[in-house]
């Protein structure tokens, strides 16, 4: 909402407070001001003039040479604006004038032809090419002849004003017109209103004798008010009118149709005009639309209606969507003469279902979808007839054709002194409180400790006792609020255990070498489903806004791949990336999908660099898959831990595993998929994915101590040659299984394949401690332990020793 | 046998002089002093001497000795300490090489962000609830206030799944889910989360987003205890000398409303960019639980009352650390993300 201080003035003493000051107050006590806007943006010397003279410039074509009466002289400006004519006042920037944008007019010579300042449009003194009225959108505007060359041009275009640009919360739609407005800053200030007049003399002719009225839709048109004006006669609308409705953002069209706009805004009660000879039927009738029924708007647009649109009709056809759009067969045009002038009330959501479905949204829409105030329907008509009456000449019919069965009772709110300074944890008086209310035009009551408040019909957002808590504390000001704590039993807060291993997740992720990262969680169909680790339906949205956002991922990997790819093409040198996040799986019985917070991480490039002493290393299975072990470590289930030999669609065939734990499925790591690689133009990438809820869901032993011994181990290093297909880890398990008691650890330290060993075999070196806490353990138990192992390797997976 | 023992002694110190090394110096130990040495060799011959003649002789070869074994251990003390010198200056290192590297992630700056706030309100007996991204309308809007067809639903239009299932739009349907569970007992809850809606990414709008918001229900809730939070955390988040102040909002959950800004903290209210020069900056949203959203989650309204506050991580990490386009967050460039790794306190 744009609020002309100028105007506002009208209807409220803003007692010659700076509009800046003003717009703060406001924001202060409960409408946010979003902006201060100086009309005049440091215009100055802009100036009426009057053509005296106009011919064509000798040397070019589009060109007019004028002698313009500034005031104090006749000047010569050339003008190449095609509607620039002798007669004419106009709007002239003086030689030295400052024009917004900080352009400067100087005296300057065109074709040979001297100009001394500029005729001006109203573009170019910083108003909207789509406020200009037509008339004048493609060239200089022509001022009134009243208009006294030599004056300054800004108060006559209103540009000596000062604009708020309100930002209206939902609740606030009484604000939503410059009466609403001047209520509240008049609440703020403690100032009185003045409201508009609306006084005419009314023709001997009935309005019913030249139309009936009938509501077919009464829930979704609760009250019609229809009233005749007779001998319109259709012109441009004097100045002022234009350019308040200019500074309030709408474009001035012809008197009749700026006259229902300009009501609009003072009273935000939308008004339509019908051309009354065009209705032809001498009947509105109101009614829901015919599905498929169809009409043509005034933005000439042809529309096809729903049955749950209310039309207004000529009792044969549509001839305006109710509370949307006029249509263009009952639009005021230049010949009118009589005029239909409609104020109505329709309900919110009724108007609102049309809007969308008609995808047309206009000032009087979002009024009527947020409610107008019941008790304004047959004001803001009146104001429309005297107006139409003043400003067009018109003949009033006399009284209004009127449906009504809207309830405009007020809604009273009943509330204790008490309980608003419970809610506050303040102590206003009461006297402080009912002098709120009085600034508020609130009509209120104090009797036996309550306060009975009937709401404004205006303020539709005051409804229950907490509404008149908040209108209380906002005119009280917040800043008068002390400040304290919830007193209440003291307990200790916390993350539960499941947010506290996440946060230990995160952090060991970290010191392990990799960054956090956050995705979408909306991806394309296509990627969904890749890399997941178990089969689901997919989510999707109804109306996506593109393919590329349109379903719930079901992997973090799609993702962290394109964050790989992003740095990557960035020469990055590595990249590490983790994220913790959920996946959706659809369905369940709620109707909502599984969500399962998962934890992924990608690596490529380098992993160690550090090249002067030698060392470096590029990514590679075992480092991501070290990361996991230990993570495993961290929440206590390494025991549990096995990696399997699988295959995954986009991953290394030979370079996948399926992560158990204690036999379970919790994820996947491997390469991507050398071809996916090259599609993505990256190196090797290598990926892991788990089910993080199952895994920090899963139960630990409780974490017990094991008394350090005193006593030795004693350790043998085997070097083993197996087939190569023989998995380390079968090995592993065979000798774990097989050492007995005494064999306390097994750790792979050697692995060689190559032209020293016969084909098809390899050399896998362990090195097992034996030890005992309870003594020192003698040759022979552990020569025995020893041939125990080596006999199950030769049998379980025809192992022998290396010579 | 007297002038060999003085020979011998010479060419024992002279050689001992020209010892360059410890090993050197040794062999001469063992050539002179050794048990097949020549002084040896001189006390075996003393056999031969007439035998009032030994004493003198045998005093005479042990003074020698003990001279030549002082030189030599002088000698030899020197040696080894020019030993380790040329050791050391050996193992000398240019220091300014630079270290091994300790490869070492961060948190991504949202959650920096979220877990500082999670934890300050830890700290004041809170609790962190979590819900589901993907939400029924009923928790996200109804339960809110916000039956079907409220024009505040405008404000937030949000992605659906089907006609009663959407991408929450907002973190409350946690606080509608926690008060459901909890049957009326008090709360105080902290809720972070993805949130969705139905926008064109830009500088300063994600379709996904984070927020963060807090419930508290008990007896006499008041709004002065909502301020006093409020204050609170905004000292303990932008710095101790933050003023708060509120102004009057609506929220549909919430009745009365209000956003809260905080004196600026990069030029302290004097005005700056950051602020806008309001010497101002809009943090948050809160209010009072609205009687409908209490009495909806079966909650006595009349008995209890309670505040909610709401935020965005992603605006205080932009206001915080001066990052101009929302989209950073969501990039996941290892330049921008790598740049939230030292400590600040
Ligand atoms: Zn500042």
């Amino acid at each position: 909402m744009l609020v002309s201080t100028k105007w506002l003035a009208e209807y409220v003493n803003t007692q010659g407070l700076d509009p800046k000051d003003l717009g703060e107050k406001i924001t202060r006590s409960g409408i946010e001001v979003d902006a201060v806007i100086d009309r005049t943006q440091g215009m100055t010397n802009v100036v009426v003039g009057y053509v005296k003279e106009c011919v064509k410039h000798p040397e070019a074509d589009k060109l007019n040479i004028c002698q313009v009466d500034v005031g104090e002289e006749t000047t010569q400006i050339i003008c190449g604006a095609p509607n620039v004519a002798e007669g004419q006042k106009v709007i002239v920037a003086r030689p030295g004038a400052v024009l917004p944008g900080g352009i400067k007019i100087k005296k300057a010579k065109l074709r040979g032809e001297e100009s001394n300042g500029m005729i001006c449009s109203l573009q170019e003194l910083g108003i909207e090419g789509r406020l200009v009225p037509k008339a004048y959108a493609e060239g200089i505007y022509v001022l009134p002849e009243t208009a006294v060359p030599g004056e300054s041009a800004l108060p006559l275009l209103g540009l000596d004003d000062t604009i708020l640009e309100l930002g209206l919360t939902p609740n606030r739609s009484d604000a939503l017109s410059m009466l609403g407005v001047a209520y509240e800053v008049g609440a703020i200030l403690s100032e009185d209103m003045k409201y508009p007049e609306a006084t005419y003399t009314e023709s001997d002719e009935k309005a019913s004798d030249y139309l009936s009225l009938r509501v077919d839709a009464i829930e979704e048109n609760p009250m019609y008010v229809a009233k005749v004006v007779k001998n319109v006669q259709i012109k441009e609308s004097p100045l002022w009118l234009q350019h308040r409705l200019m500074a309030a953002g709408v474009r001035p069209h012809n008197n009749v149709v700026d006259i229902t706009n300009y009501v609009l805004m003072e009273y935000g009660q939308p008004l339509h005009a019908f051309d009354y000879d065009r209705l032809e039927t001498k009947e509105l009738v109101i009614r829901l639309a015919n599905e498929g029924e169809k009409i043509v708007t005034l933005d000439d647009q042809e529309r096809t209606l729903k049955s749950n649109n209310l039309v207004i009709t000529n009792g044969k056809e549509p001839v305006a969507i109710a509370g949307v759009m006029g249509g263009a067969n009952s639009e005021v045009h230049d010949g009118t003469t009589t005029v239909a002038i409609e104020s109505a009330y329709f309900a919110g959501g009724s108007v609102r279902q049309t809007s969308k479905d008609q995808n047309l949204r206009s000032d009087a829409s979002a009024r009527f979808e947020k409610g107008v105030d019941p008790n304004r329907v047959i004001l803001a008509a009146e104001r429309a007839a005297s107006l139409l009456a003043e400003l067009a000449g018109g003949e009033v019919l006399a009284g209004s054709v009127v449906v009504d069965e809207l309830d405009k009772t007020p809604v009273e709110v009943v509330v204790s002194p008490d309980f608003i300074n419970n809610r506050l944890g303040m102590k206003i008086s009461l006297e402080d409180m009912t002098s709120i209310l009085t600034r508020l035009k609130f009509d209120h009551q104090a009797a036996n400790g309550y306060l009975y408040i009937n709401a404004p019909t205006r303020r539709q957002d005051i409804k229950i006792p907490e509404d008149i808590v908040e209108e209380i504390a906002r005119m009280y000001g917040y800043d008068e609020i002390p400040m304290t704590l919830p007193v209440e039993e003291s307990k200790p807060g916390g993350l539960t255990s499941y947010q506290a291993k996440r946060r230990q997740v995160r952090a060991y992720l970290e010191g392990a070498g990799l960054y956090q990262a956050i995705t979408y969680s909306l991806t394309s169909k296509e990627m969904s489903q890749k890399f997941a680790l178990e089969t689901a339906p997919v989510t999707e949205l109804l109306m996506p806004m593109s393919e590329e956002r349109s379903t719930l991922r079901q992997s973090l990997i799609p993702h962290l791949l394109d964050a790989v790819s992003y740095n990557t093409a960035r020469q990055a040198d590595t990249v590490a990336l983790y994220e913790v996040g959920s996946v959706f799986l659809g369905e369940t019985e709620s109707g909502l999908p599984h969500e399962q917070e998962h934890l992924a991480a990608v690596i490529a490039g380098k992993w160690v660099d550090h090249s002067w002493q030698g060392e470096k290393k590029a990514v590679d299975f075992f480092v991501l898959k070290g990361i996991i072990e230990g993570l495993m470590e961290l929440l206590g289930h390494s025991k549990e831990l096995t990696f399997e030999r699988a295959v995954v669609e986009g991953l290394h065939p030979g370079r996948t595993a399926s992560i158990k734990l204690a036999g379970e499925g919790i994820g996947l790591i491997g390469q991507l998929h050398p071809s996916e690689q090259k599609v993505r133009d990256l190196k090797d990438t290598y990926v892991v994915e788990l089910n993080l809820a199952k895994v920090l869901n899963k139960e630990v032993e409780a974490l017990y101590y094991a008394p350090v011994s005193k006593f030795p181990s004693i350790t043998r290093d085997i070097a083993l040659v197996v087939d190569s297909e023989k998995a380390a880890g079968e090995l592993q398990a065979i000798i774990q299984l097989s050492g007995g008691r005494l064999l306390k650890a097994v750790h792979l330290f050697d692995l060689y394949e190559g032209e020293k060993m016969e084909p098809g075999k390899k050399s896998v070196a362990f090195s097992l401690t034996y030890f005992d806490p309870e003594r020192t353990l003698t040759d022979e138990e552990v020569v025995n332990a020893h041939n125990k192992v080596l006999k199950a390797l030769a049998e379980q997976a025809g192992a022998e020793l290396r010579g | 046998m007297e002038a060999q023992l003085q020979q011998l002694k010479e060419e024992a110190l002279q050689k001992i002089e020209a010892s360059q090394n410890v090993k050197e110096l040794n062999d001469v130990r063992v050539a002179y002093l050794g048990k097949k040495g020549p002084i040896t060799d001189l006390l075996k011959g003393m056999g031969k001497l007439p035998a009032e003649e030994r004493p003198k002789m045998g005093a005479l070869v042990n003074v020698v000795r003990e001279e030549v074994t002082e030189v030599l251990e002088a000698r030899m003390t020197l040696l080894q300490e020019q030993a380790i010198q040329a050791q050391l200056e050996k193992e000398s290192l240019d220091v300014t090489l630079p270290g091994r590297p300790v490869k070492t992630g961060n948190h991504h700056p949202l959650t920096r962000v979220v877990e500082e706030i999670e934890d300050l309100f830890i700290s004041m007996g809170y609790e962190i609830a979590e819900g589901p991204e993907v939400e029924k309308d009923y928790y996200n809007f109804e339960a809110l206030n916000l039956p079907k067809g409220h024009p505040a639903r405008d404000m937030q239009d949000s992605f659906y799944i089907s006609e009663d299932i959407l991408l929450r739009t907002h973190t409350s349907p946690v606080q509608a889910r926690t008060m459901e569970a909890k049957e009326g007992k008090p709360i105080k809850i902290i809720c972070p989360g993805k949130v969705y809606r139905r926008d064109n990414d830009d500088a300063t709008h994600s379709h996904q987003f984070t927020q963060i918001e807090g419930l508290v229900i008990g007896e006499n809730i008041r709004m002065s205890d909502l301020k006093g939070t409020l204050s609170v955390f905004a000292k303990k988040m932008f710095g101790e000398d933050r003023e708060i102040r509120l102004r009057p909002s609506f929220f549909p959950f919430t009745e009365p409303s209000v956003e809260m800004d905080i004196s600026c903290f990069k030029c302290g209210g004097s005005g700056c960019n950051v602020c806008k020069k309001t010497g101002w900056i809009e943090i948050l949203g809160a209010g009072m639980v609205h009687p409908n959203v209490l009495e909806m989650a079966g909650y006595d309204s009349k008995k209890l009352s309670g505040f909610a506050f709401g935020m965005g991580p992603e605006r205080i990490a932009m206001l915080k650390y001066g990052v101009e386009d929302i989209r950073h967050f969501y990039t996941n460039d290892v330049r921008f993300l790598s740049q939230f790794h030292r400590t600040e306190v």
